[in-house]
């Protein structure tokens, strides 16, 4: 469906003014496309440059000598509050923090979605729809409760280890975490999946029935092995919005070690004290960046219907 | 709609041996079973955490909870504040911040999207280097977004100083440090995050329609801005549904942009409401007034998604 492009009868003078229109079009489009580079660009050179180039040169300018220094200092030695020990410890307690949220969600999600589509019950959208609202809430109107629940969650942790040994997560802001992300990612993954359950044969499971399968062999011989693209696009969905998280991550892990890349690079960017090393602190923002941009661009298909997919309802 | 669950429930013989109909009601009960952890998460971490919220926000916490009632107060002291605009009290520069910054996000990230929508849709060659090109900064953090562009509008470093370079010496671009521009430099960043975004669900509503009306009404001599106004925009209605809820309810929880981008703007200038409630919670020991807040973020959320879900769910009656 092209309109503009196509010649009309009435453009007598048809190829000029075709070309014209081509050009503009064209030149607009490299131009946002400029708009959207642009600041990752400056990002990226800005990383390699010295101070020094940064202070005397132009900030649109390759790197004169190209140096990997900023990147080892922020991976390694730059300080976030009072530790210098760089970003890597947080980098590991974000992938700590992402990987069992992810996977839980999505698994509780896709079990969800099997029973709402494939078992459904009276009332079986009224339960949806109330899981649904909980993807939209704005999380403060949830955070201060889970903080105090999560805080004597954490004082009966010590408890439990002076008795047993063992606090069994409990008070640990990585396990914290992941909680939080499962309970309020919930929402999202059954979303996900119940729309594409909904389409999934129902004919297929009750063959199945028939023949006797019980309900997770149903789920496990044949849902499973045709979800792939459902799971790709969850995972991808859930791991970037919990890798991004700052709201949470600062609220419940917002101090200490345990602090996640998000909370940490703002640390960094803002600490005030000494010389403000800015190709440190976009090395560092690179760093916390690129999972993400990684993800996209392996899986950007995926990673664009997974966005669809939570703004539009199938 | 008969689903195999209500089959089973009613075959007559389960009932009959009592040893294998505790077996049989469990296999019935067992999608329940395996839902309701699910479900009861979400009632007590969402529902019930909203209650709680609710509760706490008609006592007089500060830095504890507390939990003897006191009525509205809260609600009054945010109602009068609101009205406080010399010196703005936080709660009137943060609500005033967020009608323009939910404005011309949500306005300019729609006409954004629409017009490279529709330029990308003209036949374009190297439409697959583009697309992922204006879509990229969706994958990226507030942080990373705010952080970036803190860089890139600072008066010292970024735009200014490479224009004054380049001999442009009179331009002058301070609004990231100006208590009354602060507000539009967060619209700038949030724009360029979601506008590529709402560009792909505008593209994937083009694509969506039948060409042959495109056809009928060019031969019946419709200009290009004829069709696009007339027949286009018109079919693309529901796109323009979804995108206004999507970048509504991203408008209202925009939290990180904002610390990001300002660290709050000078004397708090770029607080969105969500700022206002971290800090009076968290910072400012004024946990009813936050809670309130918050309560008042929810019903402005919730007065746009409920009638929208409401009519989604409800649309497909299987």
């Amino acid at each position: 469906m092209s309109v503009i492009a196509t010649p009309t009868r009435q453009s007598t003078g048809g190829i000029s003014a075709r070309t014209v229109n081509r050009i503009v079009i064209y030149g607009l489009l490299a131009l946002f496309a400029l708009f959207y580079l642009m600041p990752l660009f400056v990002m990226l050179v800005t990383s390699f440059k010295t101070m020094d180039e940064i202070q005397n040169g132009n900030m649109l300018a390759l790197p004169q000598a190209p140096t990997f220094e900023p990147w080892l200092k922020a991976w390694g030695e730059t300080c976030v509050g009072l530790t210098c020990a760089g970003i890597k410890g947080y980098f590991w307690n974000s992938i700590k923090m992402v990987v069992p949220a992810v996977l839980i969600s999505t698994l509780l999600g896709a079990l969800n979605g099997y029973v709402l589509t494939k078992w459904r019950f009276r009332g079986h959208t009224l339960v949806f729809g109330l899981m649904l609202f909980a993807c939209f809430i704005p999380f403060q109107s949830v955070l201060l409760p889970m903080a105090t629940i999560l805080g004597s969650l954490g004082r009966f942790g010590v408890t439990l280890r002076n008795a047993t040994g063992f606090s069994f997560g409990l008070g640990n802001p990585t396990v914290n975490l992941v909680f939080v992300h499962v309970v309020y990612g919930l929402g999202f993954t059954t979303l996900f999946f119940r729309n594409y359950y909904e389409a999934f044969p129902t004919e297929l499971v009750k063959a199945a029935q028939v023949d006797g399968a019980s309900f997770f062999q149903i789920f496990r011989r044949i849902m499973l092995p045709n979800s792939m693209p459902i799971f790709v696009v969850t995972v991808i969905y859930q791991f970037t919005n919990i890798w991004n998280d700052f709201l949470f991550a600062s609220a419940y892990a917002g101090t200490g070690d345990a602090m996640p890349m998000t909370v940490a690079l703002n640390n960094v960017v803002n600490t005030s004290t000494g010389v403000v090393e800015y190709n440190v602190n976009m090395a560092a923002a690179m760093i916390a960046a690129l999972p993400t941009l990684l993800v996209y661009v392996v899986a950007g298909r995926y990673f664009v219907r997974g966005l669809m997919a939570g703004a539009v309802k199938g | 709609m008969t689903t195999v669950a209500t089959q089973i429930k009613l075959t007559p013989e389960h009932n009959a041996r009592p040893g294998a109909s505790v077996r049989s009601r469990l296999q019935d009960a067992l999608p329940k079973i395996v839902l309701a952890p699910s479900f009861a998460i979400t009632i007590v971490f969402v529902y019930g955490f909203i209650l709680w919220t609710v509760y706490l926000s008609f006592t007089n916490s500060k830095t504890f909870p507390s939990y003897a009632l006191t009525g509205p107060r809260a609600y009054q002291r945010l109602w009068r504040w609101t009205f406080e605009s010399d010196p703005p009290s936080s709660w009137y520069t943060s609500i005033t911040n967020m009608g323009i910054f939910g404005f011309l996000y949500i306005f300019i990230c729609l006409a954004l999207g629409l017009f490279l929508a529709i330029l990308l849709d003209q036949k374009i060659r190297g439409e697959g280097m583009l697309r992922p090109i204006y879509l990229y900064p969706m994958a990226l953090s507030f942080i990373v977004t705010g952080v970036a562009w803190k860089w890139f509008l600072d008066p010292g470093l970024g735009l200014e100083q490479t224009l004054h370079q380049w001999g442009w010496t009179s331009f002058h671009f301070d609004w990231i440090k100006n208590k009354d521009f602060v507000i539009y430099t967060v619209v700038i960043a949030g724009v360029w995050q979601a506008s590529g975004f709402i560009m792909a669900m505008f593209l994937a509503g083009l694509r969506g329609i039948d060409g042959e009306i495109m056809k009928a009404a060019q031969i019946d001599g419709a200009t290009t801005v004829q069709l696009y106004r007339r027949i286009v925009i018109p079919l693309l209605r529901p796109v323009f549904l979804s995108a206004f809820i999507v970048l509504a309810h991203l408008a209202i929880k925009s939290y990180d942009l904002v610390v990001a981008l300002t660290s709050g703007g000078p004397g708090g200038s770029a607080w969105l409401p969500s700022n206002f409630m971290y800090e009076y919670t968290f910072k400012r020991n004024e946990m009813a007034v936050g809670s309130a807040s918050a309560v008042i973020m929810l019903m402005t959320i919730t007065a746009i998604i409920v009638p929208y879900l409401y009519s989604e769910l409800r649309e497909r009656p299987r």
